[in-house]
């Protein structure tokens, strides 16, 4: 018998409260009892349980990536409105070597990817070994490889392997 | 209490965050109208997605807090919402945009040698 | 200091109204269909937005149940054009 998904039925009773948007111990009950039915009844359709080691540094990666948000907003902001004047905006494609495996850290790693403006996640080859992107502004094509690996994978890493 | 009751350590701080969210919002729209190429087009709209819908769900957060009187923080719901499903909608457009562009780039090829 | 909140909340409105007509311009002309696609997604955001500025304005929390749920189904219908895009069919078999 596995361990049962503690995190994930705490965080379909947090949902369930804040669609409700109360904190009536009636309330309380039936979300447990729901989320808990609904992940025991559906565990078998489920097979992967992610392992979250250090919470802390997910904390941490969450904040990087608040920032980081931050700041490619007014760079994309910049480009959109013709404010880079001194040199050629130029796009293209960009390959990066993977060393994350772990199927919820990829998807960590795309949503983080993704919704910093100015990168897309185009693809991933079938064993998992190299991952392109799409980059808006490819001016230094190693800073962006080294960006990626060490402030997303690293800890990615971490928290997930 | 209405909305002309808010104190202005409330009012000040989410009409900031409603401008900043639209103008970003705006930005984000404008380039994808004017940049060049699909590709380049894929990435302004995700500021709209993120920042922009940042701010203004946490605008929104704080003045209807203040109207109630207690903490209402449901708007993070749309927040983690669009967070997660907007990746999704991206990475899938964009494998279909390479692959059709592939796929008529092959069939360019093909007439070439026809 | 409420006619800034009043200030601010038309200033959205109109730059979403703004952005929105910027999505439907590139929704009719776009070359590829995949811009269409990306036009709409961005048009059923700004849409979002609208309605919770309109929630902001009316301070009730009806609003927010419809925008909750424009963010649910825009996904949807999102990616299936998508997934139409990538594949030539929704529900593989």
């Amino acid at each position: 018998m596995r361990r049962p998904p503690i995190l994930l039925i705490s965080g379909l009773v947090l949902m369930w409260l804040l669609l409700n948007n109360t904190l009536s111990p009636g309330q309380v009950l039936l979300g447990i009892v729901v989320s808990a039915g609904m992940v025991l009844y559906f565990r078998p359709v489920r097979p992967l349980q992610p392992r979250v080691h250090r919470p802390l540094a997910a904390v941490k990666l969450i904040g990087r990536v608040i920032v980081d948000v931050i700041r490619s907003n007014i760079a994309v902001a910049r480009i959109v409105l013709g404010l880079v004047r001194e040199r050629q905006v130029r796009s293209g494609f960009l390959h990066i070597p993977l060393d994350l495996r772990d199927p919820h850290g990829l998807a960590a790693l795309a949503c983080i990817i993704t919704s910093t403006p100015g990168t897309v996640w185009v693809d991933l080859t079938r064993d998992g070994s190299t991952l392109t992107l799409h980059v808006l502004d490819l001016h230094d094509e190693r800073a962006w490889i080294r960006t990626i690996k060490e402030r997303y994978e690293r800890p990615l890493m971490e928290i997930f392997e | 209490m209405t909305i002309a009751d808010l104190p202005w350590w409330i009012t000040l701080p989410a009409g900031l965050l409603l401008i900043v969210g639209a103008l970003l919002t705006l930005v984000g729209s404008i380039g994808m109208l004017r940049l060049s190429h699909f590709y380049a087009r894929m990435h302004p709209p995700s500021m709209g997605n993120t920042l922009g819908t940042g701010c203004v769900l946490l605008a929104s957060m704080l003045i209807s807090s203040g109207l109630a009187s207690r903490p209402v923080i449901h708007e993070i719901l749309i927040t983690v919402f669009i967070v997660t499903t907007s990746p999704m909608t991206a990475m899938l457009l964009m494998r279909a945009a390479v692959h059709r562009s592939g796929a008529r780039a092959q069939r360019q090829l093909v007439m070439r040698q026809d | 200091m409420t006619d800034f909140l009043d200030f601010a909340v038309n200033f959205a409105q109109l730059c979403f109204a703004l952005a929105m007509t910027c999505a439907a311009i590139r929704l009719l002309r776009g070359p590829a269909a995949q811009d269409r696609v990306l036009a709409l997604d961005t048009f059923y955001i700004n849409g979002m937005l609208t309605l919770l500025m309109l929630g902001i304005r009316s301070s009730t929390t009806v609003y927010f149940d419809m925008a909750l749920l424009i963010a649910l189904f825009g996904f949807v219908g999102s990616i299936a054009l998508a997934k139409f895009l990538l594949r030539g069919e929704v529900i593989e078999p």
